[in-house]
């Protein structure tokens, strides 16, 4: 039964939430805003910044000073490079653990999710004095194996409990109608999963298009995607307020966007399904 | 045969995944608990020692170590009120009927998708600086003197920007959860005179028990580990006002090349978290069997 509400009332609750969602939401919209400014506007008052003239100059002098799209490629290779060989790896773990558990299948998947809870900083130097040995510092490849092991326990979990929720009668009736392994996996398994697979890719993307411990600590000049070359303008060199703004804005955007289309997932995948 | 079969190939198609993991767990752990009884340091290489419990010893009486646990605890304790207390209000406010509600959502999850070194760098020059901020415009505008919030309440000033990327985090999770609330419950609650403090103690709560604590423990397994927003902001100083237990083994075996006290470090970094990984584990493991 729904109730009635007032008009006045949902007034006051738009009123309300909307305040405090462009209060939260500010800081993000204000690098925007001055992102399209000059650097001489960007650190006046802000009314003054409103009224000033708008101008695309900070994107460009972004690429010119700094390379941006080196490091944007960095981002790309390394997310979607990580999430990619995650996938291939955690796949028909996930696919063995929901189809044919076994007595050990819980201990397991516990056992993974501890893995994730072992702070970065606690082998950081093994893993800082293995990479310089083998070359793999500020190297994509080196961080894609890094960023792919850190999320493969969230990726597994989140596979296996979508997979769970696909019923396993389907795939005995696929197997008495003759089908082998490979194609209960790619004609029945698949369709019924991409709706799963596509958020946990999402959700993988993020997290590692966002991850600041590894991609700081494991990368220079060459390897850098966009954490670190966005901490690069910590050091300041004169006025860099419009450029900064164009530079955060450019390497939040991608991911802004695709997290949006991404909550709902995002709290299953965050909560490892505690929580849906 | 069947089954033996698809066992036999479950188990093949399980190994890859266990194997990776196993080797990412094992061997970087144990090798940091063996630095750790080192004498090692990488300006002097081919020196190392075995030197006992000497590094926990220094690392553990540096008085670094003592502001560093504290800066990691009141981090913890200070966002994690935040957040929750935060995210809960929040989330019984957008759960309310209202114009356009996906909008808000949209703007409220929005700072959990800034990656961490923008969101710090953004606080800190945009918002913080005592010159150029949005602050100090407003401070002087009010005819205020601006304040240096990076200097004069540094980690303070931490807390606040790590609190503004989480709480999207708690609000989103608390709202999913109230979602899931039987509507009916609380309409039999209404029809029975409880007032709304009542139903929020007595119904609305006890249902979001169980989202508040994943909230607190999986916040509390990266809040342990924040890195970045220190290291664009403050460089841990002034002094070791910014210090956490992280940026400080950070310090010692990146900046200062001790890899065998770092490694102690990591140990007690290692033991602080597990303490919070058993608990985190139980509640997601009952979580399993429902």
């Amino acid at each position: 039964m729904a109730r009635a509400i007032s008009n006045k009332r949902k007034a006051i609750n738009t009123m309300a939430a909307w305040s405090l969602g462009l209060l939260i939401f500010f800081p993000i919209l204000w690098i925007a805003i001055l992102s399209f400014k000059t650097e001489i506007d960007a650190i006046k008052g802000p009314l003054d910044v409103l009224s000033a003239t708008w101008t695309l100059e900070s994107y460009s002098a972004v690429q010119e000073r700094s390379d941006y799209l080196k490091h944007f490629t960095n981002s790309v290779i390394i997310s979607l490079g990580s999430t990619l060989l995650g996938l291939l790896i955690a796949i028909p773990a996930a696919w063995a653990m929901a189809f044919v558990p076994a007595r050990r299948t819980k201990d397991v998947l516990m056992w993974m999710l501890s893995t994730k809870m072992l702070p970065p900083v606690g082998v950081l130097i093994p893993i800082y004095l293995i990479f310089r040995d083998t070359g793999l510092l500020d190297t994509r490849i080196g961080l894609v194996l890094v960023l792919m092991l850190i999320n493969l326990p969230i990726i597994i979990w989140m596979l296996y409990t979508y997979f769970r929720e696909i019923p396993g009668e389907i795939l005995e009736a696929a197997r008495m109608d003759g089908a082998s392994l490979g194609k209960e996996v790619l004609y029945v398994l698949t369709p019924m999963a991409i709706p799963g697979m596509a958020s946990t890719v999402l959700l993988n993307i993020i997290l590692s298009w966002n991850e600041a411990f590894w991609t700081l600590n494991l990368t220079a000049a060459k390897a850098a995607p966009l954490t670190a070359f966005i901490a690069s303008y910590s050091s300041p060199e004169g006025l860099f307020y419009a450029k900064l703004s164009a530079a955060s804005i450019m390497a939040i955007a991608p991911i802004l966007i695709m997290g949006w289309f991404s909550q709902k997932q995002l709290v299953r995948g965050l909560t490892f399904g505690a929580v849906k | 045969m069947a089954t033996l079969h698809s066992r036999a190939s479950a188990r093949l198609m399980l190994s890859p995944a266990v194997l990776l993991l196993l080797a990412w767990m094992i061997i970087p752990l144990c090798l940091t608990v063996y630095f750790s009884f080192l004498r090692y340091n990488l300006l002097m290489p081919g020196e190392e020692a075995f030197t006992g419990w000497s590094n926990y010893y220094f690392f553990i009486t540096d008085p670094s170590f003592k502001d560093a646990i504290i800066n990691t605890l009141t981090l913890l304790g200070g966002v994690l009120l935040i957040t929750v207390a935060g995210g809960i209000l929040f989330a019984l406010l957008l759960d309310q009927p209202m114009w356009g509600q996906g909008i808000v959502r949209i703007m409220v999850i929005a700072p959990f998708f800034v990656m961490p070194t923008v969101s710090a760098l953004v606080w800190k020059n945009m918002f913080m600086n005592p010159v150029n901020g949005v602050f100090a415009h407003i401070a002087t505008g009010l005819g205020l003197q601006p304040y240096d919030f990076l200097s004069q309440i540094p980690w303070a000033s931490i807390i606040w920007i790590v609190s503004w990327q989480w709480l999207p985090f708690a609000t989103l999770i608390l709202l999913t959860a109230l979602q899931s609330l039987d509507q009916e419950q609380l309409e039999a609650a209404e029809m029975d005179g409880a007032s709304w403090f009542n139903r929020f103690w007595f119904i609305m709560l006890p249902h979001l028990s169980r989202a508040i604590t994943v909230v607190i423990l999986i916040q509390t397994i990266f809040l342990l580990s924040v890195f970045a927003e220190i290291l664009v902001t403050t460089n841990g100083g002034p002094g070791t006002a910014t210090t956490n237990l992280t940026y400080l083994i950070y310090v010692q075996s990146l900046l200062q090349y001790d890899v065998g006290a770092g490694s102690a470090g990591g140990v007690i970094a290692i033991i602080l978290a597990n303490i919070v990984a058993i608990f985190l584990m139980r509640m997601i493991g009952k979580n399993l069997d429902a």
